[in-house]
Order: structure tokens, then sequence, then C-alpha cells
């Protein structure tokens, strides 16, 4: 054993840290340049880059609860860029290539493990559509294929190919498929934000937004009032909510998402797998624990609340894609809140008030898109409301004009 | 289980229901700007509370309406939509001739 690990082991102030990777609570500030409500991943990465590029550092985070613990702790932890449209492969792929770097840019272990992801096609309009994903995904930066039942039976071969008499007939298989611990994200980037001097308020609810002239002048919370320069909103779940207390409406509907892991066992499953028929997916973690996730809920309902259909279907899915799943245990059950808009794309950048910001509509394809959500939200406030190009197809004003951008046959598994 | 009471079948199972959006005033689509349109379509009453909104119970394609809590997923009541449409209403019938 080397002699300064048994010094280490041996030293007084083991097993402690001498610094923090946070700061502890501090009081508010009267004013702030940028106030950002939501400490989630996309609230601490805007935050980041904010400070990190643009050298902005008077920055609140404000989260009525505790860091990472919203929707952020909630998802399925699933990076992937094989969209459908042009517009989506270019913002996601761009959030994947942040992702691959990130746990260096931190110093800190995101856990980042690039597994492949494997979405099964088991009707013909479903080849149809995943040869249509895999030509955009080859031509705007993404690896993907289209591979037959024998390349999956070599890639997964604990796969049943032929599960609830729906044989499967191809596969989409997108290389670039990842996955990472999702709270170590929010770490990463709260750390590396309030290193450079923004600050996290936790347990720091905004209860209302006041606004002048299409201004918003400050923001109220359950601490005291603030004045502030801009406004970003980061709340996944709660976006339309939010954007009433600024005065206006979002097109979004909340429905609640529903997931579930097993106890951890040996690792037997590398590829992310999901099938397009089954609205099931199930991937093993780097704990070894199983991930089961499919479809939102059938009714829209603010309340993380568990359903037993929706778990017992959840469960049927995942146990006709590998048999052997019905011996294991489950550990733990949880939902989160969706935000889902009409065209399964997010909304982001300007709002109807000049310095109000939006980061909204996550509804299952949020954490993927953390890292470029914080690197375009910043470069947007850092000017003063440029838009950047990568996320002018998700702005707000599109569903006026009836320019959606459709990405419902490429999301999670609903479909 | 969740139960829900079908104004026609009486206590059922919420699986067998679907939901169908909430209650709201469709304009005209010939008369209305693009912008009430897509407000229309795309745009739900957001705030948490009681909300009104259609259901069908599926195995009799009946279509009634129901007022939920969407934040405890309470349902206060459900009626016959004769309750709150009591006159026919005409999609614009003259337009789909062309």
């Amino acid at each position: 054993m080397p002699l300064g690990l048994l010094k280490y082991g041996r030293g007084s102030d083991y097993p402690f840290e001498s610094k923090p990777d946070l700061p502890g609570p501090r009081d508010l500030k009267k004013h702030y340049d940028v106030v950002i409500i939501g400490g989630g991943g996309h609230g601490v990465a805007t935050a980041y880059y904010l400070a990190k590029y643009h050298g902005i550092t008077n920055v609140a985070v404000l989260e009525k609860a505790y860091l990472g613990g919203g929707n952020t702790a909630r998802n399925t932890a699933v990076i992937r860029s094989n969209y459908l449209t042009p517009e989506g492969v270019r913002f996601y792929s761009a959030s994947v290539r942040l992702y691959e770097n990130l746990a260096n840019e931190f110093d800190f272990n995101i856990m980042y493990s690039r597994r492949g992801q494997l979405t099964l096609a088991h009707t013909d309009a479903t080849v149809r559509a995943f040869r249509q994903r895999a030509e955009v995904n080859k031509h705007f930066g993404g690896r993907t294929e289209l591979i037959d039942r024998q390349n999956i039976a070599e890639l997964v071969p604990c796969l049943n190919l032929d599960p609830a008499e729906l044989p499967v007939m191809a596969g989409l298989w997108h290389q670039d498929g990842a996955t990472a611990r999702h709270d170590a994200v929010a770490w990463g980037y709260a750390r590396g934000a309030t290193q450079r001097g923004a600050e996290l308020h936790q347990l720091t609810e905004v209860i209302g937004i006041e606004s002048h002239a299409e201004q918003v002048t400050g923001v109220i919370t359950n601490r005291g009032k603030i004045s502030c320069g801009s406004v970003i909103q980061a709340v996944a779940g709660h976006s339309a909510v939010m954007s009433q207390k600024a005065g206006f409406p979002l097109p979004i509907v909340a429905y609640p998402l529903q997931a579930m892991v097993t106890l951890p066992v040996k690792p037997f499953l590398n590829p992310l797998v999901s099938s397009s028929a089954l609205h099931c997916y199930v991937q093993q973690t780097s704990r070894g624990e199983i991930v089961i996730g499919g479809g939102s809920d059938p009714y829209p309902l603010y309340n993380s609340r568990a359903s037993l259909p929706l778990k017992e279907s959840l469960i049927a899915s995942a146990v006709d894609m590998f048999p052997f799943l019905s011996e294991m245990r489950l550990l733990r059950q949880w939902a989160g809140i969706t935000d889902m808009t009409a065209d399964y794309s997010p909304i982001m950048g300007l709002s109807p008030l000049q310095n109000y910001y939006l980061d909204a509509g996550w509804g299952t394809w949020g954490f993927k898109a953390t890292p470029i959500c914080g690197k375009t939200m910043a470069e947007l406030v850092a000017s003063g409301g440029q838009v950047p190009e990568l996320i002018q197809p998700f702005t707000l004003e599109r569903f006026n004009h009836f320019q959606q951008v459709n990405e419902m046959g490429a999301t999670a598994a609903s479909h | 289980m969740k139960i829900m009471h079908c104004p026609l079948n009486g206590p059922r199972n919420i699986s067998e229901f679907v939901y169908g959006g909430q209650v709201a005033a469709m304009p005209d689509p010939q008369q209305c700007s693009d912008k009430d349109w897509a407000g229309y379509v795309f745009y739900e009453e957001n705030a948490i509370g009681v909300v009104r909104e259609w259901w069908q119970h599926a195995p009799s394609s009946y279509w009634f309406i129901a007022e939920r809590h969407n934040g405890t997923d309470d349902i206060v009541r459900t009626y016959d939509p004769s309750e709150l449409f009591d006159e026919r209403v005409d999609f614009a019938a003259g337009d789909n001739e062309s």
C-alpha cells in the first residue's frame, strides 16, 4: 500500500473533505444582474456558462427545494441525439458533444458512460421512420444506423426478439447513446458556478414576479424581494405555473411520468434498449440497477403520485423484452411531472416580457439537453436577447405561426 | 383502483375512460386570427385547481364532462354535456361543400 494512502487514512481530518463542494447558505442580496428561477441542471448550467464564458457572476439561482431535487433527479438519465428533425438533431448532438468532456471540464466525476442506444422497430412503418432518422442523424452529426435482427441478437443476447407477439424487425442503433449520473451533473455545474462567484440559494421559492411596462423589475421570494436585471425561468414540471406569475400563459400540458429501478445486479446489459411498440425502455446503471421507464400517464396532473395500472403495464412490457426480469425485485419507484408541448420540442428564448427568458417545455427530453441549454441560455442572456441560432426554432412564437418542430416520433417511449 | 363516476354507466374503473382535453370555447375557424386559433389549439388553463374536462367512457363511446382537481386528482363532479351545451353547435357546415 502506498505510504501516502496509509497516512491519509490515519490522518485526523479523515474522512472529511477540507473544502466542501458548495458554499453554505447566505443572505440574499438586494440586487442581482441575473436571477435564475430553478436550481436544477438547466438552471445551474446556465449560471456556470454565464460565469465561465461571459464573466457575469452577479447571478442568483433560486431553488424552492434543494439542488437538482426536481426533474433533474427524476429522469432516467438517457443521453442521445437520434431525433427526427434537423433542428432537433443539431441541437441535441451539440449537447452530447458537451457531455463527453464534462467530467474533465469539472474535474468532477459525472459517471458519463457511452453505451449506445438501441430502439426496436416492430412494424414496417417504424422501420421506415427509423431509416429517415438514421439519415437525418448522419447528416447532422450523430452516429446512427439501422441494424437487423442478427445484429441485435449479438448486441443484446438476453433480449427477447419476439416479445408480446410483436417480432422485432429492425433496430435503430445510436452509437452516441450514453448515460450519466444526473445528481453529479447538477452538482458539477453548481460547484463550477459557485466557485466562479454565482450564488445558489436553496429553499428559496419564487412566489411572485414584478414587472413594469413589459420589463421584469424584480422577483418576490419567501425570503424577501430582490431586484434584477433579467430573469431566466428553468422550472421543469411547473413552467406554465411560473409563467403565469410573470403574467403570460405557455402552451404546455403537464403529465406525470413514472419510472422505477430494480435491486442492483452484476453488469449484463450494456446498451440502453427501448421498444417503440411496447412503450418501454430498459437500461442498467453503472451501479447495477435496472432502470425501467415508459410512457406518460394517460391524463394531465400536477402530482408525482404513483398509479398501479401504469406500473403494471410498464413491468409487463419490460418482462416481455427481458423475461428474466420477472425474477428481480423492485428497489424504488417514482414519478416526475413533465411539461409536454404539442410538438414534443422545448420552448426556449424570448418571452412576452423583454428581459424574461424561457427555458421551458422540457417534457421528457430535458436531462440530455442540460449542457447545451445552459450554454445557449447563457449566450442569450449575455447578449441581451440575441437568440442563438441553435435555439431559434424553439421559440414560443412558433405556435402562433404553426411552425412546430415535430419530435413526437423520436421522443421517449410514449409513442 | 381509481373510480370515476360515469353519468351514464355509474362508477367504473378509470382505465375504462379516455381523457379528451379541457372544455374550451372554439373560436370560429373561418373568422378568427391565426393567433386565436393557436390559442384554442395549443393553450390550456394551467393554474393548479379544479378544471373542466372532456372524458369518454370508451366501451360505450359516451362523452361527458368531469370537474377534476389537477393537483390532487380528486374528481369533484361528472355530468352530461347537455348541462353546458343546450343548443345545437354548427361547425360552419357550408364550407364542407367545396
